[in-house]
């Protein structure tokens, strides 16, 4: 299945109440599926066809406040459209489920991928997950679900998957029976309506007391680190499918360098490695399936005796660094690790494994940086 | 106090409050008179749907709300789309007899909400959209809003707003809802029976509530009802009702498509008024006098 | 989840902001009843009987009241401190 359609059947198997989305390329072949599933009666859900993006966050979180399974998927301009109602819904710990296709955001107008509409939401007080291939994209929207109404949590939750390098490409993938999902996907309890104990959602917080619920969000995102890695293995029983919650270590336990990165490329940094390993370099790779909440200590731990991190981002904070770059330094604060910072793929420019190769044998022979841009 | 007689003091309440006292609104505004008209009609499986406004401060912090209903806070922006989705899951888990109310101002409606409304009307969503008009962003500390009216001093048209007032009950009507209503406070009795019209009606209604602000419109605070009354009465505030199409006048306004109350009787009472020029006020009522022309077109049909 | 719940004065006893207030002369009050359906704070009381009764503990002395009566029953007086 092509991505799109991998996270739609996802969706489906889900059962959600009400949907609401409003087209954005590339994630219109899913919003199709979806209206398509709904038509045929296969999805027993309500698609409200909205005018804007902002709407369609407003709406389901008016569903999810009363009790519903909602989802919506956008990319850059529509994601950022929907900004104001993303804070909304994660400071309220509304447990809704988000589908992001990435793609870079204009000016310069594109429509190719990169990270940096993704990651324009990581202060937003929501879960953010990122798929390596179909198979992640598919495993990750039914966990999603999970991860966001689990009562140590309550948070909203966020896929992104990369723009037609995996929404519009073909790859294998395993799914569950339906059965299986409802078994893992109980129904869902949170509700604010209730005419018999009538409150006002979301007034007014005063200075006093504003901070505490900030606060609160803060420990159910450090809580949700927990429960991130709980879920993924009781979907590693159901599924037979080796998951990996918050990050995956690849050939790290004697690497002297990593790559660390999260997406698609991750696949192609994958290749990379073994590449490089058959040519006796001890090299490894870190992936980044979690990326809020940020999984430092988890980091600090399996990284403890590399020499030197190569972070690839797909994303840049302007003025700042790479934005997984500035997670990484932070992490490994005082650890007395290299991390290097590399900038490419932004706008969709084609990186392949040669590219991860090319910049880690320049590593293993002395070069050192501290960030370099992969623009020729 | 000493002024209350005893057998006053002892007397049994008969009616129930359907929106708290004690709130934090201005002295004289209207709004929790108009929340507490439109509850005892709409009952107790009502949901309020209120986007920022002055509204959002009356319902007061996270210590306590004025209303007895469940609300839902909402963006500025938000509010028809928050309440398209509300009423869509309150449906499926079985309280098909709940109703979603949007309670916004002229601003969230006319203004920075204006796409979600009419997308909202587009899909006729099953809400009733209250639009409480106090003609400027208030909340804010009186901006002009598009539904500020012509010459009308706000903090950001000192000289007097040059635009006409966006005219969002035509515009509604044209949308082809099923209900489309004028009201106002001074006259509760209509605007009580327009919401419970409205209330049997499915898809998307719409009331639109003339809500006079006396520090906004600059006029002593006793002088509300007043105003409200005569904005009706020299026809600047038409009240009409459109079911299905379907134009009539309502209440007062009945009587007004001949002869009507120059419209200086309203304009002078209020102090954002008080720089306007002969010429102005000539504008201002040729221009109701041609409104109620295109009303006595409708009215025909 | 951040709520609040139901409660009368959620701004506090606004009866303090006035600075002037309405005193009914019942002698004169005709039980028409308009000044309950204008209070625009919804802070007169019908009572049995039809008779009404304004809570000062929340009255806010705007005037409306006074200024609408049709018997010219309720006269503002100021607030002495």
């Amino acid at each position: 299945m092509v991505g799109n359609h991998a996270v739609a059947y996802a969706v489906k198997q889900a059962k959600p109440q009400i949907l609401a989305v409003f087209p954005i390329t590339p994630q219109t072949t899913m919003l199709e599926k979806l209206a398509e599933y709904i038509d045929s009666g296969q999805l027993k859900a309500e698609l409200i066809k909205v005018e804007s993006e902002h709407s369609a966050m407003a709406s389901i979180y008016g569903a999810a406040v009363a009790g519903a399974r909602v989802f919506t998927a956008t990319s850059s301009q529509g994601l950022l459209y929907m900004t104001e109602m993303f804070y909304w819904a994660g400071g309220q710990r509304v447990p809704i489920v988000a589908a992001i296709a990435t793609r870079a955001i204009a000016e310069p107008w594109s429509i190719w991928d990169d990270h940096q509409d993704f990651v324009s939401k990581r202060d937003a007080i929501w879960i953010m997950t990122m798929a390596e291939n179909v198979q992640d994209a598919y495993d990750l929207t039914i966990q999603a679900f999970r991860i966001s109404e689990d009562k140590r949590v309550l948070l909203p939750v966020m896929i992104g998957f990369d723009g037609f390098i995996l929404t519009h490409t073909m790859e294998r993938l395993e799914v569950l029976d339906d059965e299986t999902v409802d078994m893992f996907l109980p129904k869902r309890d949170y509700n604010l309506i209730d005419f018999n104990d009538p409150v006002n959602v979301g007034p007014i917080v005063t200075p006093d007391n504003y901070i505490k619920y900030r606060y609160e969000a803060k420990k159910a995102m450090d809580r949700a680190k927990e429960v991130i890695e709980e879920i993924a293995k009781e979907y590693e029983k159901i599924s037979g499918r080796k998951q990996y919650g918050l990050i995956e270590c690849y050939m790290c336990e004697d690497a002297e360098y990593v790559f660390l990165a999260m997406g698609a490329w991750v696949g192609d940094a994958r290749e990379a490695v073994k590449r490089l390993r058959s040519k006796g370099n001890k090299v490894g790779l870190v992936k980044i399936r979690t990326f809020r909440p940020f999984p430092k200590e988890r980091l600090v731990k399996e990284l403890r005796s590399v020499r030197g991190v190569i972070v690839f981002d797909r994303a840049y904070s302007f003025g700042s660094g790479g934005v997984l770059a500035n997670d990484v330094k932070s992490a490994l604060y005082n650890s007395g690790i290299d991390v290097m910072s590399v900038i490419a793929g932004i706008g969709g420019k084609t990186v392949r494994p040669l590219h991860f190769e090319k910049v880690m044998e320049e590593v293993l022979e002395g070069k050192r940086f501290e960030e370099r841009w992969l623009y020729e | 106090m000493s002024e209350i007689p005893e057998y006053i003091k002892n007397k049994r309440v008969i009616r129930e409050q359907h929106f708290y006292r004690g709130n934090a609104a201005c002295p004289g505004c209207p709004i929790p008179k108009e929340l507490d008209l439109l509850l005892e009609v709409m009952g107790k499986k009502t949901v309020l749907v209120v986007p920022a406004s002055c509204t959002t401060v009356i319902m007061g912090d996270e210590r306590g709300s004025p209303s007895p209903v469940p609300v839902v806070h909402s963006p500025f922006a938000g509010a028809a789309a928050i309440a398209s989705g509300l009423w869509r899951q309150l449906r499926m888990r079985g309280d098909t007899d709940a109703q979603v109310v949007v309670w916004a101002g002229d601003g969230a409606t006319g203004d920075i909400g204006f796409s979600a409304l009419s997308g909202a009307a587009e899909r006729n969503e099953n809400i009733l959209y209250v639009c409480y008009d106090n003609e400027a962003f208030m909340n804010t500390g009186i901006q002009r809003s598009a539904l500020t009216p012509y010459g009308a001093w706000t903090t950001t048209t000192p000289a007097g707003k040059r635009e006409f007032k966006k005219p969002l009950p035509f515009i509604m009507m044209e949308h082809k809802i099923p209900y489309v209503a004028t009201a106002s406070i001074a006259y509760s009795f209509d605007y009580q029976e327009k919401v419970k019209k409205a209330k049997g009606i499915q898809g998307f209604r719409y009331i639109h509530l003339l809500s006079p602000c006396p520090p906004g419109w600059r006029f002593d605070s006793k002088y509300t009802i007043e105003v409200a009354k005569l904005a009706v009465e020299t026809g600047v505030w038409p009240l009409f009702e459109v079911i299905n199409g379907e134009f009539r006048l309502t209440s007062v306004s009945k009587t007004l498509l001949e002869k009507r109350k120059p419209v200086i009787e309203y304009l002078k009472l209020q102090g954002r008024f008080a720089k306007l020029s002969e010429e102005d006020i000539k504008i201002i009522q040729e221009a109701v006098d041609e409104m109620w022309e295109y009303i006595k077109q409708l009215v025909k049909k | 989840m951040i709520i609040s719940r139901p409660k009368i004065g959620s701004a506090g006893l606004t009866g303090t902001w006035r600075v002037e207030r309405p005193v009914i002369d019942y002698s004169k009050c005709t039980k028409c009843r308009l000044c309950v359906i204008y209070c625009p704070e919804n802070t007169i009381d019908l009572l049995e009987g039809f008779d009404v009764r304004i809570d000062y503990d929340y009255c806010k002395g705007c005037g409306v009241c006074s200024q609408i009566c049709p018997a010219k029953a309720i006269t503002m007086v100021p607030e002495v401190k």
